[in-house]
């Protein structure tokens, strides 16, 4: 039996239960903004549109320096930390 | 001398397993039959069996189970030979040479160790033990050195690594079902990128390690976008997949370490929908010294070092960084150039300074570059230019294309001069500096001609126009933000007016910066 060595990262991804969704919008949304080009086009008409809907809620703006990296920590932590939900644009 | 036998069971051609130490001194000689010393020695092996096995164990360990059925036939031992063919007692006992001669203690400490076949000393030992009655020293030779023990033949010793209680392997075993074809198998576990795989047995992993200095578990770097660990036993897992040799694997090393930087970004460059790839330059002696390719065909197919280095990094950002197409990687067209793209800068042919050296490196140090290409090599066709600046002009004018001819600043580029296209620029004394200057001013455009049009809807957005001024509009903008945006090296053969250049992808801070890092382990 020909055996050979395993050329990954051997990692078992953790399976993750999606955070239960509330049933209506209130407290802080974020909106992220992924540095794309035009991706602020979209969140301003989206914050106009929302901040009409549900003027209950806080809308506060986040932006990655570049999208070709990830997040940094220090912003995920403060997005995480301010708010209830996060609203991300993803691409042009 | 620090070889000992290490304890051990093993079964004799009866079937009955003999362990060792038994708590009786013992004699215990490995042989193999195909040696003319291990021949020469039996007649003495089986006079001790006789003479000295009712005072102490005497074994003769034989290393094949056909020879020993032939030693058996031949020399009619008093006690059978014990099997040790699958050589694991040989290899623990670290010997080089059969026969070699153990007097162990009844505890197995050794007492003496005989080497080959020396008469004066085994008769020496034998008249200790009180064994030579039975011995016609005089028959036999003074000396023979004996042969290579089959624990160390190239072919096999490998395995006897990995398999060892020491084995520096840490990865998991995988085994493959009898009935499964390992190539179709290795397919199936989405281990390839498209073409077959060298499968990476245990001894070949071993032989690939043998290549690199480095500890077998030191981590060369966290790859993303699974932040996955490149370990230097994962690395030579995929250097044997992509086909290397082991002496290619400090290289190999050295481009993992420099596209896992944050300057590099080897996550958005797998990540982009652009088909973006490393592009690995490499500098200095090791070229030489692995026999890489910087001449006819550098960028092409045919070298099994620029092939299969190039190949092995892009396996391990598969199967360690986790980049797989459709999954983190998004490329819309993707490109022939993700499967490899690695060579050498031919510095000989060069009248400039090399890559490395303008990059802060020596000379003498053997340096890999890594820079991201979306596009190329596409071909810089000019066999008519005979001034420098017509040459480099027609360089500008194929390179204003790259992303599309209204990018401006947009871009990096790595631009593969040919010896051809070097002597023309050499008649006229260019300068690397010349080069790119004279880029930058066939390819300055003002503003105007760069805006949005019927044309094209590329380029400066006609609000943004509307709001600028005649002297903004006229203001002239060089293809490229700087002049160090413009990478140059030589390669390529002496005949052909063809040189190629690669096109970045996003540069600078906000992508990908070109990293060159000297490959230290050399």
């Amino acid at each position: 039996m020909p055996t050979i060595l395993d050329p990954t990262d051997e990692r078992v991804p953790v399976t993750r239960t999606i955070t239960p969704r509330p049933a209506e919008i209130t407290g802080n949304v974020a909106f992220l903004d992924i540095s794309k080009p035009r991706g602020n086009v979209l969140i301003d008409r989206l914050e106009e549109l929302l901040t009409e809907r549900l003027p209950g809620v806080t809308f506060n703006r986040y932006a990655k320096p570049t999208f070709t990296k990830p997040a940094p920590e220090d912003l995920r932590q403060q997005i995480q930390a301010d708010n209830d939900f996060v609203i991300e644009a993803l691409a042009d | 001398m620090g070889l000992a036998v290490p304890p051990f069971s093993l079964s004799n051609s009866a079937g009955t397993d003999i362990s060792f130490p038994s708590g009786r001194e013992s004699l215990v000689c490995f042989v193999k039959e195909d040696c003319p010393t291990c021949r020469e020695v039996m007649p003495v092996l089986c006079a001790l069996q006789r003479t000295l096995g009712a005072a102490l164990d005497v074994h003769i360990v034989g290393q094949t189970a056909e020879g020993n059925e032939i030693l058996e036939t031949e020399f009619s031992p008093p006690q059978p030979l014990l099997d040790d063919s699958d050589l694991k007692v040989s290899f623990a006992s670290d010997i080089d040479t059969v026969p070699t001669l153990f007097w162990s203690d009844a505890d197995g400490a050794p007492r003496r160790t005989l080497i080959g076949f020396v008469r004066d000393e085994w008769r020496a030992l034998a008249d200790e033990l009180g064994g030579s009655a039975d011995v016609d020293w005089d028959a036999l030779p003074e000396w023979r050195p004996g042969c290579g023990s089959k624990s160390v033949d190239p072919a096999i010793s490998e395995r006897l690594r990995a398999e060892s209680e020491n084995s520096p392997l840490r990865a998991r075993r995988i085994d493959i079902g009898t009935q499964d074809d390992e190539f179709e198998f290795m397919f199936d576990q989405g281990f390839s990128d498209g073409l077959p795989l060298v499968p990476p047995t245990p001894e070949r992993v071993m032989r690939m390690l043998a290549g690199t200095r480095r500890d077998p578990q030191e981590v060369l770097a966290v790859m993303p976008p699974n932040m996955g660990e490149v370990t230097v036993e994962k690395a030579a897992i995929n250097a044997v997949m992509a086909g290397c040799k082991p002496e290619y694997m400090p290289v190999i090393n050295t481009i993992v370490q420099a596209i896992c930087t944050d300057e590099y970004n080897i996550h958005g460059v797998m990540a982009t929908t652009m088909g973006a790839s490393p592009v690995v330059v490499v500098n200095g002696p090791v070229r030489e010294k692995i026999g890489m390719n910087m001449k006819l065909g550098a960028l092409g197919q045919g070298n099994r070092a620029n092939a299969t280095i190039g190949r092995a990094v892009r396996l391990l950002i598969r199967n360690v960084g986790g980049a797989e197409p459709g999954g983190t990687e998004r490329s819309t067209l993707g490109n022939p150039m993700k499967f490899t793209l690695c060579f050498a800068e031919w510095e000989e042919r060069n009248p400039w300074t090399p890559l490395h050296v303008e990059r802060g490196f020596e000379a003498e140090d053997s340096v890999v570059t890594v820079f991201t290409m979306t596009s190329g090599p596409t071909l810089i066709v000019d066999q008519e230019s005979r001034s420098a600046g017509q040459l480099a002009g027609t360089m500008g004018l194929c390179l204003e294309a790259a992303f599309n001819p209204k990018a401006h600043y947009a871009t990096d580029c790595l631009l593969v001069v040919v010896p051809e296209h070097v002597d023309t620029l050499m008649r006229d004394g260019y300068t690397k500096a010349d080069l790119r200057r004279r880029i930058q001013e066939v390819t300055a455009r003002p503003i105007r001609d760069l805006v949005a049009d019927d044309v094209s809807g590329a380029g400066f957005k006609q609000e943004m126009a509307a709001n600028m001024d005649e002297e903004a509009l006229d203001k002239r903008l060089p293809k490229f933000r700087t002049d160090e945006d413009i990478h140059i090296v030589v390669a390529g053969s002496e005949a052909g007016k063809f040189s190629g250049a690669f096109h970045g992808w996003a540069t600078g801070e906000i992508g990908s910066i070109s990293v060159s890092r000297k490959i230290d382990e050399l």
